[in-house]
């Protein structure tokens, strides 16, 4: 048996990066999975890439600028209109600060 | 019947008053009530909507002022596009109800056409699936054979038009999209070059490589969906500001002294010896027009389905970490605090396949495995470039199969890693930015379509369109349409 790619324990920190909430069974399949997954991707390894520059983009270009000129925003009642929950203006969540 | 048509005969009845819009709507909704039970290429109709829409175009008609060669024409677009007042899931559950308050800028461009829009189409959760089996609400049909998928993510699109229950549709396409279930479904499916269209109003996937384009009845009437569509938008600011060309006006000047590449990457173990034999005779034909064909290199082929498989998802996990349950979509409630509201609302939200790559993603980008993973990616994705760099200083087109195999059955494919595999030849593209395009090249002997793709130069779609409206021209694939009893 070789060494698995990613452990249990990996998966559930991930999950907790990610947000994610996986059940026990979700967890294991998970596991297998993306064992099996980057067992695959590990053939990248075999190639030289020392010296070959990344590319984060298929077309070049840094910076687009435009002209700082003002536009009518959405207006609010749309943007709100989509919530879960909602608080007269305001997207409404669980409590976030300890009393 | 009008269902028949493509784009650009519809539009010469409409302007002839041999046929109105209001005509073709009606026929089209009769069609989507009695077939799409079956083939389910469709979310949401919007039958209403479609038939005031017709009535307009109608009346445009009736004054000789049509607004455009799309005038009237019904169409699909995928449920990945943001519409105006009309549900936008992505397929996924966890945007089951989400009313978009805007409309994307092709949706915009299309309105602006005067297009009718019969509905969104089914898809892969968030266009992640290669079968439509991963949408959060059903699995399309192949219309060829039920029993099988269409192709993916925009397997809703392709089934649409290969079932005639949409003129046209618009998909995207990340990593084969498009290219790859318009091979399966035997239409047309166009993947633009990066930049050529606006992904405003497109729910990302993955930014860098997402891009919108047809699926039509034929290449004429991929010129002119994208003639619709194409063009720089303030809006998205990856959106090119090279020039859009004439697409229709070039495409009938044939390939005589073309340059054609022929990959040899692309013909390899695992290749479906129907497909093979049938894109080599798609480049006789060629050959035949007056094409020179010459063998091409692409060595790092290979590695491009492993480099999309961190790229793609380290791009998701990031995207999709807007769905948290607080401005849009599903909140599961009785959460104690907000991170736990967070990962409830997205462990019940997203499918099996969702979460893979999320997690796949969120994986590549930790501490620790972001150099080793994501960082190696983006160098074999500037190998995957420079391939193509090299193969198009001598050639002009590079002409190869679009899939592997044929369309497999519903539930075939139960291994995420095999499903993967299916992109093989559709995601280098992507990878590089450039244009592509699947055209029908034929039948298996069980009766199902191949596709054969051929890939251009960045923004040179007039070159791309050209090399397969002298193929279509030449054959005669589009004629057969697929048997379906209501």
């Amino acid at each position: 048996m070789p060494e698995p790619k990613i452990t249990m324990q990996e998966v559930e920190q991930v999950a907790r990066l990610a947000r994610l909430a996986l059940s026990d069974a979700e967890k294991e399949s998970m596991r297998r999975e993306l064992d099996g997954i980057l067992s695959y991707i590990d053939k990248l390894r075999a190639l030289d890439t020392e010296g070959v520059p990344p590319t984060s983009h298929a077309v070049p270009m840094t910076n687009v600028m435009r002209e700082d000129e003002p536009v009518p925003s959405l207006p609010q009642a749309d943007m709100l209109a989509n919530a879960p929950e909602r608080s007269g203006e305001f997207f409404r969540v669980p409590k976030i600060i300890e009393e | 019947m009008l269902t028949d048509l493509t784009i650009h005969e519809l539009a010469g009845l409409f302007r002839r008053k041999a046929a109105t819009p209001t005509q073709a709507a009606r026929e089209y909704l009769d069609r989507i009530a009695a077939l799409d039970p079956k083939v389910k290429a469709y979310l949401t109709v919007t039958g209403e909507a479609a038939l005031a829409r017709a009535a307009e175009a109608d009346a445009r008609f009736q004054a000789g002022a049509p607004l455009s060669p799309l005038d009237g024409v019904p169409l699909g677009l995928k449920d990945v596009l943001c519409t105006r007042g009309v549900r936008t899931t992505c397929g996924s559950k966890i945007l089951e109800s989400f009313v978009p308050p805007y409309d994307a800028t092709v949706t915009r461009r299309l309105k602006a056409a005067g297009i009718v829009i019969l509905g969104k189409t089914n898809m892969d959760e968030f266009a992640m699936g290669s079968s439509t089996e991963n949408s959060g609400f059903f699995t399309t049909r192949n219309p060829w054979d039920l029993s099988r998928v269409p192709g993916g993510s925009s397997g809703g699109s392709a089934a649409a038009v290969a079932a005639d229950l949409a003129a046209a549709t618009l998909g995207t396409d990340t990593g084969g999209s498009i290219r790859q279930p318009a091979a399966f479904c035997g239409n047309v499916g166009l993947k633009p070059t990066y930049g050529r269209v606006s992904r405003y109003g497109l729910v990302a996937f993955a930014s860098s490589l997402d891009q919108i384009g047809p699926f039509t009845k034929d290449v004429e009437d991929a010129a002119l969906m994208l003639q619709a569509i194409a063009g720089h938008d303030p809006k998205d600011s990856t959106s090119a500001t090279v020039p859009v060309p004439d697409y229709a006006a070039g495409l009938g000047r044939g390939v005589e002294g073309l340059r054609v590449g022929i990959p040899a990457e692309y013909f390899i173990d695992g290749l479906d010896p129907e497909v093979e034999s049938a894109v080599r005779a798609a480049i006789e034909i060629l050959r035949g027009l007056g094409a020179k064909t010459e063998s091409v290199s692409l060595p790092h082929t290979e590695y491009g389905l492993a480099a999309y498989y961190l790229i793609g998802p380290a791009e998701a996990s990031s995207n999709l970490a807007r769905y948290d349950g607080v401005k849009y979509g599903l909140r599961v409630p009785g959460s104690r605090d907000l991170i736990d509201m967070y990962s409830r609302t997205r462990g019940a939200g997203f499918g099996a396949e969702v979460k893979r790559r999320v997690m796949l993603g969120t994986y590549a980008l930790s501490a620790g495995y972001h150099d080793a993973y994501y960082g190696k990616a983006q160098r074999v994705r500037t190998l995957v470039q420079r391939d193509f760099q090299h193969a198009f200083e001598r050639v002009d087109v590079i002409v190869a199969p679009t899939t592997p195999s044929v369309a497999f059955k519903v539930g075939e494919k139960a291994d995420p890693l095999s499903m993967y595999l299916n992109d093989v030849f559709t995601i280098p593209v992507n990878l590089a930015g450039l244009p592509g395009v699947s055209v029908p090249a034929g039948f298996t002997r069980a009766g199902l379509p191949i596709g054969v793709q051929v890939i251009g130069k960045a923004f040179d779609e007039e070159t791309v369109l050209r090399t397969a409206k002298a193929y279509e021209t030449a054959t005669e694939w589009r004629k057969r349409k697929p048997e379906l009893a209501a």
